[in-house]
């Protein structure tokens, strides 16, 4: 079969992205930037400028660089230690972090709510050793938290994956030549991962920037982010223009978090995840 | 050494930050009280009486019919489209790859709306419109895990075996079939992965008839959970643990004989 021939079977596909990827972006477009009339107007756009609305702005974009630096800063030792353990099988690691995905997210949140309420586990654990308790349920604390469990097996896997290919010969051909730990550290192990750290830090602060059902269970409907907003234009009133205008906003912060991060990172190629 | 006995401690901190609430909610399951802290002593009636809701069921069976025919759907198509562009050039490789990263990096609640707003210009939502977007959110893992063993596909064997005679069907399933299918197997199981977890895409596409488990769950969040949920999430999770225990360890035993079965 020739390449032209083998080409075709991408077919189907094509179709699939232009029907439910373009044309949907396209509607929401439309919704965002016409009024029930359906003449043009900026109006719903501008809507960001609400206090409200720029309020759950900022505090989402917060929360999101909080969970995004929380996450690297857990992950990064623990690639190294995985890496450390030689793991023959490296889909073992991957199994680990994906099994618990398996339960029920909604429900595995709902544990955390339980664990962390004022008369719950932790608190009870603390107060055994003789520790204060601590008062987190909902606050932006604990959404943070909820968050934070939520999408650290997406800045581990990434990172992982970067580290195991670092060859060993490299490491060691840098200590022959004088370099101690520290400085194979900073000079290899760290560029040479960059490009999970990279898209560690997307795969966790579009999701974090973008949730809504974390801030719903954790937050007890006194965090309000920037995705409640969205939801509840949709759902619970019928502002679709104004929900459309602000998932636009939204979609411009990802779409610059996406640049951004694509500028810090050479290759972007087989950085996925999996 | 400390720096060992540090880092081992380091790791099981995180499992139990990761399995924690796992196991309250495995423990829940078998609580003969229908509060959420108190222990009532040991029960199975909650595993007893999950088959005997309906609406538990019910949502069971769209849940796992939406899972697996989009994993399958999305497996097909994913396939498909990932050996078609492998066959591309530069550009038109980069132009897919790029529409394929939009559902993959875009916020979860804009994809949902997205395709909700679609949808209802042009049908009424129900298990149909959920099963297309769980098909459109879930062919981008299955490429992403299908393109590298294309990629790393030894470049004229499958030219060969045409010169040698070969039908190019025959060719394919001889040659390129056996290596990529741990990526399709990998990419189909994603994909269920994704379809299973999912919530904010199936929240906006769904009808108001039907509910998922993860959409069941988020209107109980109000009145409460009822136990029967725990249950089943605790078979969900062990059938999930055994199977994936059961994947790993069979190619973790056994890396050569695979080689071999399949010449």
């Amino acid at each position: 079969m020739s390449k032209r021939k083998r080409r075709l079977f991408a077919g189907p596909y094509m179709v699939w992205i232009i029907g439910f990827t373009v044309l949907p972006i396209l509607m929401i477009l439309y919704y965002a930037f016409t009024n029930a009339d359906g003449s043009f107007t900026l109006s719903y756009l501008a809507g960001i400028g609400d206090p409200v609305h720029l309020k759950a702005l900022l505090l989402s974009l917060r929360l999101a660089v909080e969970c995004t630096v929380i996450c690297l800063i857990l992950s990064y030792p623990l690639a190294m230690i995985l890496h450390g353990l030689n793991i023959k099988k490296q889909s073992f690691v991957v199994f680990i972090f994906v099994l618990p995905m398996w339960m029920n997210f909604m429900l595995r949140i709902l544990a955390w709510q339980m664990l962390l309420a004022n008369n719950g586990i932790i608190n009870h654990l603390l107060n055994l050793l003789g520790l204060h308790s601590v008062r987190i349920l909902n606050t932006p604390t604990a959404v943070v938290f909820g968050m934070v469990y939520d999408f650290l097996p997406f800045m581990i896997l990434p990172i992982y994956n970067s580290m195991i290919r670092i060859r060993k010969d490299v490491i060691e051909a840098a200590k022959d030549l004088g370099a101690n730990d520290r400085i194979v550290f900073f000079k290899i192990i760290v560029p040479m991962t960059m490009s999970g750290v990279i898209s560690g830090i997307t795969m966790v602060f579009v999701p974090a920037l973008t949730s809504f059902v974390v801030s719903d269970l954790l937050g007890g409907g006194k965090v309000l982010l920037i995705g409640n907003v969205i939801e509840q234009s949709f759902m619970q009133g019928s502002e679709w223009n104004l929900g459309s205008g602000l998932s636009i906003v939204l979609m411009i912060f990802v779409i610059a978090s996406m640049a951004f991060m694509n500028s810090h990172s050479k290759e972007t190629e087989g950085t996925a995840v999996w | 050494m400390v720096k060992k006995s540090l880092s081992k401690i380091y790791m099981v901190l995180i499992f139990l930050f990761l399995y924690l609430p796992i196991a309250v909610l495995i423990v829940l399951s078998f609580n003969n009280s229908i509060s959420r802290v108190h222990w009532g002593g040991f029960t199975l009636d909650w595993y007893r009486e999950l088959f005997q809701s309906e609406t538990i069921m019910s949502a069971f069976y769209t849940t796992l019919s939406i899972t697996l025919i989009s994993a399958l759907v999305s497996t097909i198509i994913g396939t498909m489209a990932a050996i078609g562009i492998s066959a591309m050039r530069k550009k038109g490789k980069a132009i897919m790859l790029g529409a394929t990263n939009i559902p993959l990096l875009n916020a979860d609640i804009v994809t949902g709306i997205s395709l909700m707003l679609l949808f209802v210009r042009f049908t009424n939502l129900g298990m149909s419109t959920v099963l297309l977007a769980h098909i459109t959110f879930n062919i981008p893992y299955v490429i992403l895990n299908v393109m590298p063993k294309l990629n790393g596909l030894p470049q004229h064997t499958y030219e060969a075996a045409l010169d040698l005679g070969a039908t190019p069907a025959y060719a394919f399933y001889k040659i390129v079939w056996p290596d990529i299918l741990p990526g399709v197997f990998s990419g189909f199981l994603m994909a269920m992965t994704m379809s299973l977890d999912d919530f904010s895409i199936t929240y906006f596409t769904k009808g108001a008839g039907i509910n998922t488990l993860s959409t069941m769950i988020y209107t109980q969040l109000r009145k409460g959970i009822l136990p029967e949920m725990y249950a089943l999430s605790t078979i969900l999770f062990l059938i999930a643990l055994l199977l994936l225990l059961l994947i790993n360890y069979r190619s973790l035993e056994h890396p050569a004989r695979h080689r071999k079965e399949r010449k």
